[in-house]
C-alpha cells in the first residue's frame, strides 16, 4: 500500500490540483478566499509558474552544476518578445508565443557560446553581465518599444477570450499546471538520457569527462540552451497570468529569486526546486500581506521594521537554510530521519563535508 | 575640449568608485575564492552610516566619512567571522549566504530609512568647482581618485612590504602550499575581508558626495559594474582592478554622453565580452 502511494502520489496531486478550481475550501491563513476563487487560484498559478522555472534553472544549477546568474535574462526574452510580436507584429498568441521562446533559444545559445568559453566563476560573472545589460536595455526603453519602466500590458485584442477577464482564471491557472508539467517532464525526460548522464558527469568531475573524450563544452551549452528554452516558455505563461511584461521580470534579482527557491527546495533533487519555488512565491505574496496588516503596524519598530520587508526575511531565510539545511527541504526527511539515531548518523553526516 | 576634459574628471572618479568596489572584491576572490555579493550591501552600509553621522549625528563631513568607513569594516569583519568562516568546507555556500546577505541588507535599510533617496549633505569646501583646462570640474571628482589612489598604494605598500600582504600574495597565488608551511591562514582572510569592508564602505560615504545622495539599492547597482572590473582585471590582481575601473569608467561615461544613454551601461558589457572572447584569463593573466 505504502509502495503504491508512493510511486502514484505525483499523478495524484496532479489530479487534486487539475480539479482545484471547482473546489470551494477555504484555506485560512494559507489563501486569502476560498480554493477555486479568482485571486486564489491567481496566486497558485504563480507558484505553480515559479515552481517549474525553478525546476527548469535547476537544470543548469543541480544537474550540470553551472551557477548561472543571467536565468532571468531568457525570462524576459520569453516574456518581451511574446509581447511584442502581439504589439507590434500583429501576431496572434499562439505564433506570437512560439516566436517568443524561439527568441529565449537563440539567444540562450548565442550567449551561452561565449559565455561557457570561461569556466568556474567567470562564467557566473559573464553571465550575469549579460543578464545586467539586457536589464538595462529593457529599462532604457529603446526606439519606445518595451515601455521603459511602466512595460507594456499584453494585447487584449490579441488574445483569445477564453483568457481575458477574471472569470477565466482557471483557464490561466491550467496554463500554468500545464506548463509545470511541461518542465518537469523535459527536466526528468533530459536527465535519465545519456545527455543527462554526461550532465552529472560534468557536475560531478568535469576533467574526468573529458579523460573519457568526451567535450563538455557541447554538453553544457544544449544545458543552457533547454535551460532558456524553458525559461522562456515559462515567460510566456507569466504574461498571460499577469497581463503585461514589467522590466523587474529581467533585473539581477529575478535572478537571485529562482536562486533562493532551487537552494530553499533542494538542487539536484526532482521535486525540491518545484516545492522552493511554490514556497517562496507563496511566501513572497503572503509576507507582502504581512508587512501592510495591522498586527505589524501596532508592534514596536525594533520588530515592526525587519517584519514589513519581505526581501529581508526571504534573505535571512535563505542564508539559514545555507547554513543549517544544506541540501534544502528536499533533503529534510532523510536528516531527520538520520538524526533520530545520533550515533549512527554522526561519522556519516561528517564524512561528505570532510571529503569536499 | 572642455566637454571633453569634464567627461575624463567624471568619468575618472566613477572609475575611483569602481576601484574602491572592486579591490577588496578581487582581494576576497583571490585568496578565498569567494564571490562576495554582499559587497554592494556593504557600500551601502558605509553609505548609510556616513549620512546618519552627517545629518543626524552631527558631525563634520570628514568624520562622518570616518565613521562610515569604521562601520563598514565592522559590519564586513562581522560578515566573515559569522557566515563565510563557518562555510570554509562548502564553498558554494559560500557564495549562497553572502547573496542571501546582499538580498537583506539592503532590504533592512529601506525598512529603517526608506527606499527613497536621502539627499547627503555637502561640505562647503568640496562642494564647489574648479578649472581645469577650460573646464569647470565638480571637486567632489578629485576627492574620489585622491581617496582610490590612496587606497592602491596603501594596498600595493601593505602588499609588497608587510608579512601579511605576504601571507595574503602567497595565499592568492596558492594556498594549499600557504597552509601545508604552517601559517594560518584563516587569519589572512578576515583581515582581506575587513580591508575589502573597509575600501568598500570609504567609496559608499563618497559616493554620497559623487551622487548627492544615498539611497537603498545604489550598492548592489554599483556591484555589477565591480564585477565587471574584477573579471576584466584578472581576479586577485588589485593594480588589474585599478587599470580595469579606469578604462571602464571612462568608456562608459564618454559612451553615455556622445552615444545614447544607456550605451555607455552596455558597450562595458560588451568590453567584457569581447576581452574574455580574446584573453579568457583577464588583463593580467589570472585565473578565471
Amino acid at each position: 500500500m505504502t509502495a503504491h502511494l508512493k510511486r502514484w502520489w505525483p499523478l495524484a496531486l496532479l489530479l487534486v490540483l487539475i480539479a482545484a478550481p471547482y473546489s470551494a475550501l477555504p484555506l485560512p491563513g494559507l489563501l486569502d478566499g476560498p480554493l477555486g476563487s479568482p485571486g486564489s487560484l491567481q496566486l497558485i498559478a504563480l507558484c505553480l509558474l515559479y515552481g517549474g522555472l525553478a525546476t527548469g534553472y535547476d537544470l543548469l544549477l543541480g544537474r550540470t552544476g553551472l551557477l548561472s546568474f543571467g536565468h532571468a535574462l531568457y525570462f524576459a526574452t520569453g516574456l518581451y518578445a511574446t509581447d511584442l510580436a502581439m504589439l507590434e507584429l500583429d501576431l496572434d498568441l499562439l505564433p506570437a508565443a512560439l516566436f517568443g521562446t524561439a527568441c529565449s533559444v537563440a539567444l540562450a545559445l548565442a550567449l551561452g557560446a561565449v559565455s561557457l568559453r570561461v569556466t568556474g566563476i567567470g562564467f557566473s560573472m559573464v553571465t550575469l553581465a549579460f543578464a545586467q545589460a539586457g536589464a538595462i536595455l529593457v529599462q532604457r526603453n529603446p526606439g519606445g518599444y518595451t515601455g521603459g519602466e511602466e512595460g507594456r500590458s499584453a494585447p487584449a485584442p490579441h488574445l483569445p477570450d477564453a483568457l481575458v477577464g477574471i472569470q477565466n482564471t482557471a483557464n490561466l491557472y491550467w496554463i500554468a499546471l500545464a506548463y509545470l508539467v511541461l518542465t518537469l517532464a523535459v527536466v526528468h525526460w533530459t536527465t535519465a538520457s545519456p545527455t543527462g548522464r554526461v550532465w552529472a558527469g560534468i557536475r560531478e568531475n568535469e576533467r574526468r569527462v573529458e579523460v573519457l573524450g568526451l567535450r563538455p563544452y557541447g554538453f553544457k551549452l544544449l544545458a543552457f540552451t533547454v535551460s532558456g528554452a524553458l525559461a522562456g516558455a515559462g515567460g510566456v505563461v507569466y504574461l498571460l497570468l499577469t497581463g503585461g511584461a514589467t522590466p523587474q521580470a529581467a533585473s539581477s534579482d529575478a535572478t537571485l529569486a529562482l536562486l533562493v527557491m532551487v537552494v530553499l527546495g533542494g538542487s539536484g533533487t526532482r521535486w525540491g526546486p518545484l516545492l522552493g519555488g511554490v514556497l517562496y512565491t507563496w511566501a513572497a505574496h503572503r509576507l507582502g500581506d504581512l508587512a501592510n496588516s495591522a498586527a505589524v503596524a501596532d508592534l514596536p519598530a525594533a520588530l515592526r521594521v525587519p517584519l514589513s520587508q519581505p526581501l529581508f526575511l526571504l534573505g535571512t531565510l535563505f542564508v539559514a537554510v545555507v547554513y543549517l539545511l544544506p541540501g534544502g527541504l528536499a533533503k529534510l526527511p532523510a536528516r531527520l530521519r538520520t538524526g533520530r539515531t545520533p550515533t549512527a548518523a554522526a561519522p556519516a553526516a561528517a564524512l561528505p563535508e570532510g571529503a569536499a | 575640449m572642455s566637454t571633453v576634459v569634464l567627461l575624463a574628471c567624471t568619468g575618472l572618479g566613477l572609475g575611483a568608485l569602481y576601484f574602491l568596489v572592486a579591490s577588496g572584491l578581487s582581494l576576497i576572490f583571490g585568496l578565498m575564492d569567494v564571490l562576495n555579493f554582499a559587497h554592494g550591501a556593504l557600500l551601502s552600509v558605509g553609505a548609510y552610516a556616513a549620512w546618519w553621522a552627517a545629518t543626524d549625528g552631527g558631525t563634520g563631513f570628514w568624520l562622518a566619512v570616518v565613521f562610515g568607513t569604521v562601520v563598514g569594516t565592522a559590519a564586513s569583519v562581522l560578515l566573515e567571522l559569522a557566515l563565510i568562516r563557518p562555510l570554509y568546507v562548502r564553498p558554494r555556500d559560500q557564495i549562497l549566504a553572502t547573496v542571501g546577505v546582499g538580498l537583506a541588507l539592503p532590504a533592512l535599510l529601506m525598512g529603517v530609512w526608506g527606499s527613497d533617496a536621502r539627499p547627503f549633505p555637502q561640505p562647503a569646501a568640496l562642494s564647489g568647482t574648479v578649472g581645469l583646462l577650460g573646464a569647470t570640474v565638480p571637486v567632489n571628482r578629485f576627492v574620489l581618485m585622491a581617496a582610490a589612489l590612496a587606497v592602491l598604494v596603501a594596498l600595493r605598500l601593505f602588499l609588497a612590504r608587510t608579512r601579511y600582504g605576504l601571507i595574503v600574495r602567497a595565499g592568492v597565488e596558492d594556498r594549499a602550499m600557504v597552509t601545508a608551511l604552517g601559517i594560518d591562514v584563516r587569519r589572512a582572510f578576515t583581515l582581506v575581508f575587513a580591508i575589502g569592508g573597509a575600501a568598500a564602505s570609504l567609496g559608499g560615504a563618497l559616493a554620497g558626495l559623487y551622487f548627492g545622495s544615498v539611497n537603498p539599492s545604489q550598492g548592489t547597482g554599483l556591484l555589477i559594474f565591480a564585477f565587471v572590473v574584477v573579471v576584466m582585471g584578472g581576479m586577485g590582481s588589485v593594480t588589474g582592478a585599478a587599470v580595469a575601473s579606469v578604462g571602464v569608467g571612462l568608456v562608459q561615461q564618454f559612451a553615455n554622453y556622445y552615444t545614447a544613454a544607456g550605451l555607455g551601461d552596455l558597450s562595458v558589457v560588451v568590453l567584457l565580452a569581447v576581452l574574455l572572447l580574446v584573453k579568457p584569463r583577464g588583463l593580467t593573466g589570472r585565473l578565471a
